[in-house]
C-alpha cells in the first residue's frame, strides 16, 4: 500500500520522471517523425526552411494536391520492385525461424536431459560462438560458397542464418527444457515409450511457449540480418534489410530519396505489429538468460 | 540419457554449429596465411631494325588459370599479419623510434589504418558501454516508479528502437542529423552556422555515431533491470526504510548490489554487440571519417573483381582474438563456477 511518504513529489522522483520522458521522446520521436514523413514529398521531409512544412505537407500539397502522397510507396514498392524484397525475406525468415527452432528444440532436449560433462562443453563453445563477428564469419564463407557456385541462392543464406541463430537458440531452450520436470518424460519412458516418443508425446505439446519466445528472436535475429545477406545474396534473391541499404546510394543520386523511406517504413511496420502482440514474451526472453544467472 | 540417444538428438544443431561457424573460423584462418597471386607477366623481345626492345605484358590466360588452380593464392605464412594495413610491424617501430613522446607516436600510429579502425571500435565500445548501463538502469528505476498502467507503454515504445534492425534504425536517425534534417537543421540555427554539417567532421560524425548505438541498446540494458528490479526482496527495502536510510541511500546499498550480477551479465553483452559495430557506418555513410574492425573486413571483401581474402581473413582472426580478450574474464569466472559446483 501506498503511504504518504511514497506519493510525495521529491526532488529525486521529478528527476527520474523527466529522465523517464525524456527518454520516452528519444525513443519514440524518430519513428513518428519518419512514418509521418514518408507520406510526403522530399521538400517537406528535408524541409529546411521551416520545420513545420514537415507536419502541414506544404509542398506535398503544393506538388500533388493533397496532403498525403503514397508516391513513396510507389516508388519504392512498385517501380523499385521492393515487393520482391519482400518476397525474398518471407520465404527465407520462415524458413531460418522453423528449421532452427526444429534443430534447437531437439538440442536443447537432449542437452537439458544429459548430465555427462560434454553437454556443458557444447553450452560453453556455443556461448563462443554466439560471441563470433557475423562479419568474420562471412569472410570464411565467402571464397568456398563462390568455389562450390552455392553464392547468392536462398537456401545458402537460410542454412547460414540457421547455424548462426543456433547458440542463442540452444541456451534459450536449454534452459526452458530445465525447468519442464524430468518426471514428465521418464514416467512415459517408463510406460514403455522411447526417448523420441516420450519427446513426441509429452514434451511437444508443453513446450510451445518457450519455442514461442526463441522463435521471436530467431524471427528477429533472420529479419534484420545485414551482414550475411547483404554478401551472401544475389540481387534478385536480396531480402528488405540490404536492399534499403542499396537503395540508399542510388535513390539518392536519382532525388528518391523518398523511395528509401518509404521502403524503411515498410521494413519497419511489421516490427511494431510484432511487439504490439509479443511484447511480453520478447521482454520475458530478453531477461531470461539474465535472471536466470 | 543414453550417449547414443543424446548424439541423434543434438547431431542436427552441432553439425550446423561446426559446419557453419567452427569451420568458417578454420577457413579464415588458412585464408589469412595466403596471398592473392601476382599477375603473371610475360616477357617478350621484338627486334626490329634498330635492335631489339623488352615488353613486359601482363598474361590475362595465365593468371586466370593460376588463380582457377589454387584460388587461394600462395602461400604467405603470417606475412599478412604484419603487412602495412595490419599490424604493420615495420611502420611502428618506425613510428616509435621518430616520436618525440606518447603523443606524437599515437598520433603517427593513427596515420595506419588497422589501428585507426582499432581505436574507433575501442572508443566506441567504451564509451557505449558505461552510458548504456547507467541510464539503463536510471530509466529502469524511473519506470518502476511509474503507476502500473503506463509501464507497459513505456515498455512497448521503448522496445522499438532496440528491435528495429540496425541499419534501419541507422538510417532513420541519418536522416534527421542531415543537414537538412529537423535535428540538423534545428542544430544549424541553434549554433547560427548554417555551414554546420554533421556529415563532413570527423568528431561530429563520432559522437552521431555513439549516440547511436546508446539510443539503439539502451532498452536492452532497461529491460533486463527493469526485470530485475521487480525481484528485489520487498523485506529488505522495508529494513533499509525503517533504518531510516535515504531513497538514494536504499538504492545505492540494497538495490544496486542486488543488480550486480545482471550488470555483468549486460556488460558481457554490450561489449560484444558493440565490439563487432558496423551497420551504423554504413547507415550513416561515415565510412571516410570512420573505420570499424568490421567495416574493414566488408571493403576488402567487396573490392571489386578480386576479393582480398587475405586481408580480410587476417583482420577477422585480429578480431575474433579481441573478442576472446574481452570475454575471458567471464569464462573463466563461468569455468570457476562449474568447478566450485562440482567438486
Amino acid at each position: 500500500m501506498a503511504t504518504r511518504a511514497e506519493t510525495r513529489l521529491t526532488p529525486l522522483k521529478i528527476t527520474s520522471y523527466a529522465l523517464v520522458a525524456t527518454w520516452l521522446i528519444i525513443a519514440a520521436f524518430p519513428f513518428l517523425w519518419t512514418v509521418w514523413g514518408s507520406f510526403k514529398v522530399q521538400g517537406d521531409f528535408f524541409s529546411k526552411a521551416d520545420w513545420t512544412n514537415a507536419i502541414y505537407g506544404v509542398f506535398t500539397q503544393r506538388e500533388t494536391g493533397g496532403a498525403f502522397t503514397f508516391a513513396g510507396y510507389y516508388g519504392a514498392w512498385i517501380q523499385e520492385e521492393f515487393w520482391r524484397n519482400v518476397l525474398n525475406t518471407t520465404v527465407i525468415v520462415f524458413f531460418t525461424v522453423v528449421i532452427s527452432l526444429t534443430f534447437g528444440t531437439l538440442g536443447g532436449y537432449a542437452l537439458a536431459r544429459s548430465g555427462f560433462r560434454y553437454a556443458f562443453w557444447i553450452l560453453m563453445a556455443a556461448l563462443i560462438f554466439r560471441a563470433m563477428p557475423h562479419i568474420t564469419l562471412v569472410s570464411g564463407y565467402m571464397l568456398p560458397f563462390f568455389e562450390w557456385n552455392i553464392w547468392g541462392l536462398k537456401g545458402t543464406a537460410i542454412i547460414v542464418l540457421v547455424a548462426i541463430n543456433q547458440p542463442f537458440t540452444l541456451w534459450m531452450l536449454h534452459s526452458f527444457f530445465k525447468n519442464i520436470p524430468k518426471d514428465m518424460d521418464e514416467s512415459a519412458m517408463v510406460d514403455g515409450c522411447t526417448r523420441f516418443q516420450a519427446f513426441r508425446h509429452v514434451i511437444v505439446p508443453v513446450m510451445w511457449p518457450g519455442v514461442i519466445t526463441t522463435g521471436l528472436f530467431s524471427f528477429l535475429l533472420a529479419y534484420n540480418d545485414y551482414a550475411v545477406t547483404s554478401m551472401l545474396l544475389s540481387k534478385p534473391n536480396e531480402t528488405m534489410v540490404p536492399a534499403v541499404a542499396s537503395f540508399l546510394g542510388s535513390v539518392q543520386v536519382q532525388g528518391n530519396i523518398m523511395f528509401a523511406v518509404a521502403a524503411v517504413v515498410s521494413a519497419t511496420a511489421p516490427l511494431f505489429v510484432l511487439i504490439l502482440f509479443f511484447q511480453r514474451q520478447i521482454v520475458s526472453g530478453l531477461t531470461a538468460g539474465a535472471v536466470k544467472g | 540419457m543414453k550417449h547414443r540417444t543424446f548424439f541423434w538428438f543434438i547431431l542436427p544443431t552441432l553439425s550446423a554449429m561446426i559446419l557453419f561457424i567452427a569451420l568458417p573460423i578454420v577457413s579464415v584462418f588458412v585464408q589469412s596465411l595466403f596471398v592473392e597471386h601476382e599477375q603473371v607477366l610475360v616477357v617478350s623481345e621484338s627486334c626490329g631494325p634498330f635492335g631489339c626492345t623488352e615488353t613486359t605484358s601482363i598474361d590475362a590466360e595465365a593468371t586466370a588459370a593460376l588463380r582457377a588452380e589454387s584460388p587461394l593464392g600462395r602461400f604467405n605464412g603470417l606475412g599478412t599479419y604484419f603487412d602495412r594495413s595490419h599490424l604493420a610491424i615495420a611502420e611502428v617501430g618506425e613510428i616509435w623510434g621518430e616520436s618525440t613522446g606518447l603523443a606524437s607516436f599515437l598520433s603517427g600510429l593513427m596515420d595506419l589504418k588497422f589501428y585507426k579502425a582499432l581505436f574507433f571500435t575501442l572508443t566506441y565500445t567504451f564509451v557505449v558501454t558505461p552510458l548504456v548501463l547507467i541510464l539503463g538502469l536510471a530509466v529502469a528505476v524511473g519506470v518502476n516508479n511509474l503507476p502500473k498502467a503506463l509501464r507497459g507503454i513505456a515498455i512497448f515504445i521503448s522496445l522499438l528502437p532496440f528491435l528495429v534492425a540496425t541499419i534501419v534504425g541507422s538510417m532513420i536517425l541519418s536522416w534527421m542529423l542531415d543537414g537538412e534534417g529537423i535535428i540538423g537543421a534545428t542544430l544549424q540555427i541553434l549554433f547560427n552556422d548554417p555551414s554546420l554539417s554533421i556529415k563532413a567532421s570527423t568528431p561530429l560524425m563520432w559522437i552521431a555515431l555513439m549516440v547511436y548505438g546508446v539510443w539503439h541498446t539502451l532498452p536492452f540494458s532497461f529491460i533486463t533491470f527493469y526485470a530485475g528490479l521487480q525481484t528485489v526482496p520487498q523485506d529488505t527495502l522495508e529494513a533499509a526504510r525503517v533504518d531510516g536510510a535515504s531513497k538514494w541511500q536504499t538504492m545505492m546499498n540494497v538495490v544496486v548490489p542486488h543488480l550486480m550480477p545482471l550488470v555483468s551479465f549486460v556488460t558481457l553483452m554490450l561489449l560484444m554487440d558493440n565490439f563487432r559495430v558496423f551497420e551504423p557506418i554504413i547507415s550513416f555513410q561515415a565510412e571516410a571519417h570512420a573505420q570499424s574492425l568490421s567495416t574493414f573486413i566488408v571493403s576488402d571483401l567487396r573490392e571489386a573483381g578480386n576479393p582480398l581474402y587475405a586481408s580480410a581473413g587476417a583482420t577477422s582472426i585480429l578480431t575474433i582474438i579481441g573478442v576472446a580478450i574481452l570475454l575471458t574474464p567471464v569464462l573463466i569466472r563461468t569455468w570457476r563456477d562449474f568447478n566450485a559446483k562440482s567438486h
